[in-house]
């Protein structure tokens, strides 16, 4: 049972390591000799610094920089605040079940169809003006304001919180979940304490060193994030990792090796910016100690904990209009300022003589479906492996499971694609299902470890004395009774797929388009109508997929109360 | 049949420092001793070791013999060791019925055969009718009765007993108790039980061991 279960480990590990890690090198390697000026297919074969002196020449760098750190730095900060005040202000006001149902629209729904929403919502012309015009503002036409797109990324900060504020929420509430939040309030405040102290000076402090990792894999995407920048993000000039994509895409051939030097220089930022934060860490943990030590026993911080949640609820509104004005626009015919709802309504903007958002929608299923099988495959085997094998994970299998996470797609993506095409592979369906899989893998991965581990061993150890094999136990009793966490795992993976934008746009070299490559595309100054319905179609995929994980166990497993997902 | 535990020594790898002194146990068959020890001292480990549950964490060694045979790195499912938990563990995603056919022998070929034998099982253990119900709506007891028999159907050469009375009301005890008692003794089983209830080891009225 050990060996093969060694083996078993063995084979994840080296495809693990094999289709993942080596890529990714190979993705920077490429990268770094076009950053220094190494492009065999140009003629450059003799390294220099020329692409870097070009980068730093290029108008609009350093305001490129300087909005790409302020962004992420803010988004992360804004997000991780928010997040913490809000679970200590509903703790143990809302169960856990309640707070998953909550949630997962928000997670559900791709950052991109997210940002368009807002986008609809917050622009000028959007609906939040739409609905005070003119009775409060008196505007009949839209103000000339720029609330989309503003030169600060105030609209881009605002875009990621509507996203990782949820995420870090589930996170922060699954973390909640292994301490004894209940007894330590109750001793704190019996020792003076103030509710909102105790959350800051005992609870916390537990709590953090449990979502670490998550707090960096949301750093990483705000700091290198593109989709979301190029619908809300200022455009000219835009942040850095826009600027990358644009450079990369230019007609200029020239534009090429300065390009590969911001995606390597992307990449440094976010392995600084990660190291910067774990500095800030540091220094918090120490000024901390010294805090808590002296014992104040600050009664006041309630009233922050309740702006916190304030607003909390107002982005979670903001994220539920921007799903509805989405939906009013794919269904809008004639909808003009400042009406606060459509004159007409129409199911034309659905009728598609080209065929091209049912294309568009059936390559995303296949990627989705094909990328969530081979993750879910590969994680099953690794669980089973390791569970077989005994002993708990070790930390760089964790770091292993991360790394695509933390590590930008711009960064090595742009190599990644220079491999695929020397081998003939570029641009295939089968190059983005891999290269989307590296993203989605850690998702399945971190979403199916806890139920897995959580199935009481008895029950296999029955089995075992039953004379059931190793292979049996595992088809025969933990996938049938891990079947509701399976499946919801599955459905995070395929919205992980779904939303997947640079994987699709590099790998695919252009010629795959999914929803959301297409409505990232059209996001930029084409019609609603036609917008609306495809982050629609974006959005509805991952819901669906979450209803089927849902309804399929209630289906196929009717009349078994206990299955719950193997707790006891 | 016989069960024969020599010098039997657990020991967790990170300290070293055996859970308890070497045991040496011999059980026959329909007889049923007991072990008895505070809680925490490693009684369900024991099981464990002599089941073939028992996870890299711990360090075995000494003989566990059954029939004369060497068990000691045999895999659980070739032990042919059934083994009765506390919360009878019945798959909850199997029907009561399909439980029992889950520890019927693969050599026990066509529907009908199997059905029979699930049937005579449920039977046997006053349960006539219990083959569509869902596990989850059993009572403890019922449900302890389904897990003997389905460790019986498995035709083991022993059985593990870890507490499994220890959940049931007070005034259930005594029957599942003589129920599984009952059962083992008609099979000639060499029974083991791990438990911190002196009423048990009564009940079992074999020798009791110390831990």
């Amino acid at each position: 049972m050990k060996v093969e279960g060694r083996a078993l480990r063995g084979i994840v590990l080296l495809l693990v390591f094999g289709g993942i890690v080596l890529p990714i090198l190979a993705g920077f390697w490429q990268t770094a000799r076009a950053a220094f000026g190494v492009m065999p297919a140009l003629g450059d074969r003799t390294a220099s610094l020329a692409p870097w002196y070009t980068l730093f020449a290029l108008p609009g760098f350093a305001t490129s920089l300087r909005l790409t750190l302020v962004t992420g730095f803010g988004a992360t900060a804004l997000a991780l605040i928010l997040a913490t005040g809000f679970c200590a202000a509903v703790h143990g006001r809302i169960g856990p079940q309640a707070a998953a149902r909550m949630l997962s629209p928000y997670l559900a729904t791709p950052h991109a169809a997210m940002a368009i929403g807002l986008s609809f919502l917050i622009a000028p012309s959007g609906w939040v003006v739409r609905l005070l015009s003119p009775w409060l503002t008196s505007w009949r036409v839209p103000p000339e304001a720029i609330t989309v797109g503003d030169r600060w990324g105030l609209a881009l900060i605002l875009g990621l919180l509507v996203k990782e504020v949820p995420f870090l929420l589930l996170v922060i509430l699954s973390a909640l979940g292994q301490i004894p939040v209940r007894r330590h309030l109750a001793q704190g405040r019996a020792l003076g304490y103030g509710r909102g102290i105790v959350w800051i000076k005992v609870i916390m402090p537990q709590v953090y060193p449990l979502i670490r990792l998550p707090i960096y894999v949301v750093l990483a995407f705000t700091l290198s994030v593109v989709d979301v920048s190029i619908i809300l993000g200022p455009s000219n000039p835009p942040t850095l990792s826009v600027a990358v994509l644009r450079w990369f895409s230019s007609p200029d051939v020239n534009r090429m090796m300065p390009a590969a030097a911001a995606a390597l220089l992307q990449a440094g930022i976010v392995l600084a910016g990660i190291a910067l934060w774990w500095a800030g860490e540091r220094t918090v943990i120490r000024l901390g100690h010294w805090w808590i030590g002296r014992g104040g026993r600050g009664l006041s911080a309630e009233p922050g904990l309740w702006m916190a949640s304030a607003l909390v609820a107002g982005l979670m509104a903001l994220g539920a209009l921007a799903l509805v004005v989405l939906l009013i626009w794919s269904w809008a015919w004639r909808w003009s300022f400042p009406e606060a709802l459509p004159q007409s309504w129409s199911a034309r903007n659905w009728i598609d003589p080209s065929g091209s958002w049912y294309r568009a929608l059936a390559a995303t299923v296949e990627i989705g479906l094909a990328t969530t099988g081979i993750s879910l495959a590969l994680a099953v085997a690794w669980l089973e492996g390791e569970q077989r094998v005994g002993g708990g994970r070790l930390r760089w299998a964790t770091g292993l499971i991360y790394l695509p996470l933390l590590v930008p797609q711009i960064g090595f993506l742009y190599g990644l694609n220079v491999v695929f095409l020397e081998a003939g592979l570029g641009g295939s369906m089968a190059a983005v299902i891999w290269a989307q899989t590296l993203f989605v893998f850690p998702y399945v991965m971190i979403t199916l470890s806890d139920p897995w581990r959580a199935l009481d061993r008895r029950l296999v150890a029955a089995a075992a004395s039953l004379g059931a094999t190793p292979l049996g136990r595992l088809v025969r009793v933990k996938l049938p009774i891990l079947m509701r966490p399976i499946l919801t795992t599955a459905a995070v993976g395929f919205a992980v797929s779904v939303a997947q934008y640079l994987p699709t746009l590099f790998m695919g070299a252009g010629r795959i388009a999914t929803l959301t490559t297409e409505a990232v595309t059209l996001s930029s100054g084409s019609d609603r109508r036609i917008v609306g319905v495809y982050a629609i179609l974006q959005s509805a995929l991952p819901f669906a997929a979450y209803g089927a994980a849902i309804l399929l166990p209630s289906i196929l497993q009717h009349n078994r109360r206990a299955l719950t997902g193997g707790f006891s | 049949m016989s069960l024969e535990l020599v010098d039997l020594r657990i020991a967790p790898r990170d300290t070293s420092r055996p859970l308890f002194r070497p045991l040496s146990v011999s059980v026959t068959g329909g007889e049923v001793v007991t072990i008895m020890g505070p809680s925490g001292i490693g009684k369900s480990t024991l099981l464990d070791a002599i089941g073939g549950h028992i996870g890299p964490g711990f360090a075995v060694s000494g003989r566990v013999r059954l029939d004369g045979r060497d068990l000691v790195g045999l895999p659980a499912e070739r032990r042919r060791i059934g083994v009765l938990f506390q919360d009878a563990m019945l798959f909850p995603h199997l029907s009561v019925g399909q439980n029992l056919a889950f520890g019927l022998p693969p050599g026990l070929r066509g529907r009908t055969a199997r059905r029979a034998a699930v049937e005579a099982a449920l039977h046997q253990a006053g349960l006539a009718g219990f083959n569509d119900r869902d596990p989850a709506t059993l009572s403890g007891g019922e449900r302890t009765r389904v897990a003997l028999m389905r460790s019986l159907l498995a035709d083991p050469r022993a059985l593990l007993l870890d507490e499994p009375f220890s959940k049931l009301d007070a005034d259930l005890r005594d029957d599942i108790r003589g129920f599984v008692f009952d059962h083992v003794r008609r099979r000639k089983i060499p029974v083991l039980m791990v438990t911190h209830d002196a009423e048990d080891a009564a009940a079992a009225g074999g020798p009791v061991v110390r831990l």
